[in-house]
């Protein structure tokens, strides 16, 4: 392929699509009054639910009916993926993790974001910190796992006394004198690949419940501290209740990305010493086992473990919007 | 093992990126070398070598691999003249999810005219879609007459020959400094006794005989089952070998128990591991790029890993000498039987997904002793073919791998993960055998989980 030739391709293709619109457009705009406004729906919904179609709902439904065939999708064996997830001795460390990360993880976030909300309301110059703790929002869940994986790393004292690891130095400093291996120091070792999680997701729940705490009216924090309300009770008897919209939404957002975590477990541990998660033993079945049934059936329990989450939260937006 | 091949050139992602680029927008840039005027180029005195493979011109082949850069440009200088003498255009496109995009291409219609394969086990993977063409004659006859018998087995699916090995890893060696060997005057072992002598007597001078790390990201733990696997076929040979990876031997069999014991005194034992790193379970969050730094610091004895691992070096000392009196060097593990010299290995398949004539042409070319000759004389890579002389190697620790591999005695074997099937060779093995280091989960429930995870049909 010559450069001449892409160039050209750079200018026609693009000039070839507007000039197919153009066309569409002014055969619509000849047609009779009343195909008009059908006519438009279809031209501009109709190509957005052909990509729609073949982009998503296709692959799902494959997906689906994978899951009921073998490892590479030449056998039907019903539920038997189903049956080895919920069945295998091993395979309760993963559902039991996911379960954990699910709850865990969007609480912590949450009250987080919402205390430093409250605690940079009045503040002056509220940006700068606010930029910062917003800040590892930028950062992908790779790089934030290599940052702490630094801070997690162990060298054994008696072998290497200057350490590598933030936590052991600062255990060591406090004078514990033999930090465990924090990332085979189980159960504990999923808490903190979570606590990255919250690292990350604690900006993002500031950030929107702070902005919820200044749309609250000031008569109505007003007319409570009127009525003698203060401190605590006009935090948890003002405050909570007018952002509790946004509370459900943030917290189900944050869940609904906790499902998904695989990029913070893959490279931390790679699902090893007791840390495997739902969407990682997903992405090892299907793209390094090679089983695509097993593979298949974990991304159907992930869908519908994530649709309840979906639907709350969408009905939950749905409200905040018809109120205000 | 696929994964080191991978990992040793993950260095150069961006190359690939670009390579992607290129590839969706149909452009051909990526390729090497000019047709020229083939005709013309035939009489050529260069290519009086190069006559057995025809005239193709204006031909295109499609190459697909998980070899990346900077390794993608010596492979395009050694067929060159190749391309020039036949007009074959060869189209190298390496990717680092080579092993998850094959099967996604070859089920999309879209398979690569040849593909290097790392493992037996997704050659037969491929084989089964119906796509892999079986080679002409002339590969048969090449892998026949210049490889060690068992590699054309590996070629082999349900009694089809179907690819020629490509490049070779030599897995049976122990990493050791012979700077300290000469300081602390120890000898190289030659012996299983005299290795575990030397272990004993390091331990009593204070230095910690052996190190290692396991870690590779999701496919944590694939060095544990090299370890095992050096331990079966030393112990109990080839023919058990063969039998544990056909699933006819049990993981949880008196041989592959007993090689997991001695697996215990050896990685597990607390008097001999892990050294300059820190305790046994250190092992399993230790990299298995760094697992041999501590060699350099002379506060390690001993690392059993593959020959790819003198790649490693540089990057812990740029002026770093690889050579039997340099800073760091590789010796044999010696085998139990020493009239059976055991020898573990790895290495590439030349699969073909066509059989147009021009495809042909260049997997037999690939099989020829003239390609692994010119490969061999660019450094840094080894063949099994014995067609190639130890002599043109140029760099000690591939001569002394290539020694080993083209040794017609030696007891050869693949490695055996690499055989297994999927599930228990990239999965089960590794995530149990990490367990047995990090959670010193009992061997009993290590076996038994593994051979709950062997696939049933």
């Amino acid at each position: 392929m010559t450069t001449g030739y892409k160039l050209f391709l750079t200018v026609a293709v693009p000039c070839l699509f507007f000039a197919t619109l153009l066309v569409v457009f002014w055969l619509a705009s000849k047609t009779k009054a009343r195909f008009q406004t059908p006519l438009a729906r279809l031209i501009f919904l109709g190509p957005a639910a052909v990509l729609l179609f073949i982009g998503l709902v296709i692959p799902a439904l494959q997906t689906f009916w994978k899951g009921f065939l073998n490892d590479d999708s030449t056998k039907w064996i019903g539920l038997k993926n189903y049956g080895w997830i919920f069945t295998t001795p091993d395979n309760r460390t993963f559902l039991i993790n996911t379960l954990l990360w699910i709850i865990i993880t969007p609480i912590f976030s949450t009250a987080l974001g919402l205390t430093l909300a409250l605690l940079l309301d009045r503040m002056k110059r509220e940006s700068l910190p606010k930029s910062l703790i917003f800040m590892p929002m930028a950062i992908s869940f790779v790089g934030a796992s290599i940052i702490w994986n630094l801070v997690y790393s162990y060298k054994d004292p008696s072998v290497s006394p200057n350490q590598t690891g933030l936590l052991s130095a600062i255990m060591i400093r406090l004078g514990l004198s033999d930090p465990p291996n924090w990332i085979l120091w189980q159960p504990w070792n999923n808490f903190l690949l979570m606590v990255i999680m919250i690292w990350i997701q604690t900006g993002f729940a500031m950030v929107v419940l702070s902005a919820a705490i200044k749309a609250i009216p000031t008569d109505v924090t007003e007319a409570a501290m009127l009525d003698g309300a203060s401190g605590w009770s006009l935090f948890s008897k003002v405050t909570v209740p007018m952002i509790r919209g946004t509370l459900v939404v943030v917290l189900t957002t944050i869940a609904i990305g906790v499902l998904k975590v695989f990029d913070i477990v893959r490279t931390m541990t790679g699902g090893n010493f007791g840390t495997q998660v739902l969407a990682n033993e997903m992405y090892a079945q299907s793209f390094v086992q090679f089983n695509y049934g097993r593979g298949s059936a974990l991304a159907v329990v992930l869908f519908i473990a994530v649709v309840p989450l979906i639907v709350y939260n969408i009905v939950q937006l749905r409200k905040e919007q018809s109120i205000r | 093992m696929s994964v080191p091949v991978r990992r040793r050139t993950a260095a150069v992602v961006g190359g690939v990126a670009a390579a992607l680029l290129l590839a969706a927008c149909g452009s051909s840039s990526s390729s090497s070398g000019t047709s020229g005027s083939p005709a013309a180029s035939n009489t050529d005195p260069a290519c009086a070598d190069y006559a057995a493979y025809g005239s193709h011109p204006g031909t295109t082949v499609s190459l697909f691999t998980s070899i990346l850069p900077p390794e993608q440009q010596k492979y395009e200088t050694a067929w060159k003249q190749f391309e020039s003498c036949t007009g074959i255009t060869v189209k190298y496109e390496g990717s680092n999810s080579f092993e998850s995009q094959l099967p996604t291409r070859v089920a999309g219609g879209n398979a690569p005219d040849i593909a290097l394969i790392p493992q037996p086990g997704l050659l037969a993977q491929m084989v089964k879609t119906g796509a892999v063409k079986a080679p002409p004659q002339a590969v048969s006859d090449n892998v026949d007459k210049y490889w060690n018998p068992q590699w054309k087995t590996y070629g082999t699916v349900n009694g089809t020959f179907y690819a020629a090995p490509n490049s070779a890893n030599m897995k049976s060696f122990v990493w050791y400094s012979p700077s300290l060997f000469k300081a602390k005057g120890y000898t190289v072992p030659t012996t299983w006794d005299q290795l575990w002598t030397l272990s004993d007597k390091m331990a009593a001078d204070g230095i910690k005989p052996w190190c290692g790390g396991v870690g590779s990201g999701t496919a944590t733990g694939w060095l544990a089952t090299d370890w095992l696997e050096e331990t079966v076929l030393r112990q109990s040979g080839g023919d058990v070998y063969d039998k544990w990876i056909s699933h006819d031997i049990k993981f949880d069999s008196p041989e592959i128990t007993k090689a997991m014991d001695t697996l215990a005194g050896w990685m597990k034992n607390d008097k001999y591991v892990n050294a300059g790193i820190g305790n046994v379970a250190s092992i399993a969050t230790t990299t298995f790029q760094n697992g041999g730094k501590p060699i350099l610091d002379s506060k390690c004895g001993m690392y059993q890993q593959a020959s790819f691992y003198a790649a490693q070096w540089p990057s812990f000392k740029a002026s770093v000498k690889i050579a039997a009196d340099g800073d760091v060097f590789a010796f044999y593990l010696p085998s139990i039987d020493p009239s059976k010299k055991a020898v573990e290995g790895g290495g590439e398949f030349v699969a073909a997904f066509a059989d147009r004539p021009e495809v042909q042409s260049f997997q037999t070319f690939l099989s020829s002793p003239l390609y692994a000759d010119i490969k061999v004389k660019e450094g840094g890579w080894v063949s099994a073919n014995n067609g190639v002389p130890l002599t043109d190697y140029t760099d000690d620790i591939s001569k002394l791998s290539a020694q080993y591999l083209t040794d017609p005695n030696a007891l050869f074997r693949f490695d055996a993960s690499d055989l297994m099937p999927a599930a228990v060779g990239s999965g089960a093995e590794w995530t149990q055998l990490t367990a047995w280091f990090a959670e010193n989960k009992p061997t009993k429930d290590v076996l038994d989980a593994i051979d709950a995870a062997w696939p049933s049909s």
